[in-house]
């Protein structure tokens, strides 16, 4: 006989429920281990300034492309919002305070997440599934120092270098806008930059990528760590490492707000 | 000397160690036979510690492997080598870097006794010169000899083979078969090896082992393993479809 309908909704939450939970826990533990061995680890700082290589010059072009087309996307969309209600000499400090706080971090954060996430989480499941795991404890190599731990540190080091990079190109794609087609001088929106740049936004967006890459360094790990099975496990487990970390990511950019703006760089 | 007594492991719903007893005798080469998914490589994963078994105690040199704490654990596995199943070479690493790893990883050698040693292994197993190679462009042979470099890397006292001939035709499982015996004459290592594959198990067996329903149903010379009265063994060593061990 069937069982009654509410009953499994019941069973299958708590279910779920307990699941989060376990992984919250796994998490944990990944995170102390990597703690443990992060002295270990940065003793082979080749292989962090290799992984740093890989993220930041691997995703360089994305984050241009991005960060270029968001730039004068925010600048199209100020200038609409201020006419007639804002004076146009504004439009840079616009385009300048959203993509500093806000659009660089946050945007250089996805696309890395989609980008770095996902090649830490298959090449750690591959070697899940292939042994190579296994083998590296074999020959007494923990793999958290010998692979987490510069990923790790390579994704927190690199996000606030990509995010620096993606506020100067946003802020150029925004001057290219606004002097070819919103008829804006280059001194104006240059000026305008200048006249409301603040050190805290700057640093808030710098804070912020930083949280995002050890975040999606985290994820990614753990993800191709938790690989199961053969090449499905290894496509499951790069799909919620990305998933994980652009919902971390976001979740993570509501309570860093929170707390730079009202509490750290509140005056 | 390698004591296993009464190692019990379930994964999921099967009881595949069941009590395993075994001796591996100082610088004996020990083949472990049995059908696939008799826990052969379970076995070889519990005696260099990448699995902890229900019940049971694993002896190497008279210490306990199975309660220890990794870092006292990882002392004992740079005592290992192992070679995979699948050789598990790391992909991202040339061939050279591969046999280096655990040199540089736990000893204090300058770059040119680095290079020399992995030189050295690649010789061994008939690679020389390959360091530049990488994994990706090998065949399973090749892989299987720079899987073996790797393991011999840090002068090993024991060598755990995880089905070393499997997926390789008859005249490179033999080479690896000599392979096997060469490194036990020149270096004296103990060795276990895991295998289905008989031919392979005459060649480079001083004792085998037979693993069957999660226990070792015996122990024996090849020569003992040909004769015995034994009907699982008898079985298995014929590679015959009729006998206690149904086929399916």
């Amino acid at each position: 006989m069937d069982e009654f309908l509410p009953v499994r909704g019941v069973r299958y939450v708590r279910a779920r429920a307990l699941d989060w939970v376990a992984e919250v826990g796994r998490v944990a533990l990944l995170l102390r281990d990597m703690t443990r061995f992060f002295i270990a680890g940065m003793r082979s700082f080749g292989r962090v300034v290799q992984q740093m290589g890989a993220i930041g010059v691997g995703s360089l072009w994305l984050v241009i492309v991005v960060s270029l087309f968001t730039g004068a996307v925010a600048a199209v969309q100020a200038a609409y919002q201020f006419t007639s209600v804002v004076p146009m000499r504004y439009l840079g400090s616009v385009v300048l305070r959203s993509v500093i706080i806000e659009l660089g971090p946050v945007l250089t954060g996805l696309v890395l997440s989609g980008r770095v996430g996902s090649s830490i989480a298959a090449e750690i499941g591959t070697m899940k599934v292939t042994e190579q795991i296994d083998a590296l404890r074999a020959m007494a190599i923990h793999p958290v120092r010998y692979l987490v731990v510069p990923r790790v540190v390579a994704s927190v080091v690199m996000l606030p270098v990509m995010t620096i990079f993606s506020d100067a190109i946003a802020i150029f794609g925004g001057w290219v806008v606004a002097t070819t087609s919103i008829g804006m001088s280059s001194h104006t929106y240059t000026q305008s930059l200048k006249d409301f740049f603040l050190i805290k936004d700057f640093m808030s967006g710098l804070i912020k990528a930083f949280f995002f890459g050890g975040i999606i360094g985290t994820m990614g790990c753990y993800y191709g760590f938790a690989t199961e099975g053969g090449a499905e496990g290894v496509g499951i487990a790069t799909t919620r490492a990305v998933v994980a970390s652009c919902v971390l990511v976001l979740i993570s950019d509501y309570v860093l707000a929170n707390v730079l703006f009202r509490f750290i760089f509140a005056k | 000397m390698i004591r296993i007594r009464g190692l019990r492991k379930r994964l999921g719903v099967k009881q595949v160690l069941d009590g395993v007893d075994l001796d591996i005798g100082t610088g004996e080469t020990v083949v472990v036979m049995g059908r696939s998914g008799t826990g052969k490589s379970v076995l070889l994963r519990h005696i260099i510690g990448l699995m902890t078994p229900d019940e049971g105690s694993i002896e190497v040199e008279d210490q306990e492997i199975t309660d220890m704490p990794e870092r006292e654990l990882d002392a004992v596995r740079q005592r290992f080598g192992m070679l995979f199943q699948s050789a598990a070479l790391f992909d991202s690493l040339t061939v050279g870097e591969n046999v280096a790893l655990g040199l540089r990883e736990h000893l204090r050698l300058d770059d040119v006794e680095v290079r020399r040693r992995v030189a050295e292994r690649l010789e061994w197993v008939g690679l020389e010169g390959g360091e530049a190679m990488k994994p990706a462009s090998l065949s399973g042979g090749m892989r299987k000899r720079v899987g073996l470099a790797r393991a011999l890397a840090m002068d090993p006292q024991y060598i755990l083979y995880d089905e070393p001939t499997t997926g390789l035709d008859p005249i490179m499982a033999d080479a690896i078969d000599q392979l096997i015996r060469s490194l036990q004459r020149r270096l004296g290592v103990t060795s276990i090896v895991v295998t289905h594959d008989m031919t392979s198990a005459y060649k480079v067996a001083d004792r085998m082992a037979m693993l069957h329903e999660g226990r070792v149903v015996f122990t024996g010379t090849p020569g003992e393993a040909r004769t015995t009265t034994n009907a699982v063994v008898r079985q298995f060593v014929e590679g015959s479809s009729t006998g206690p061990i149904p086929p399916l």
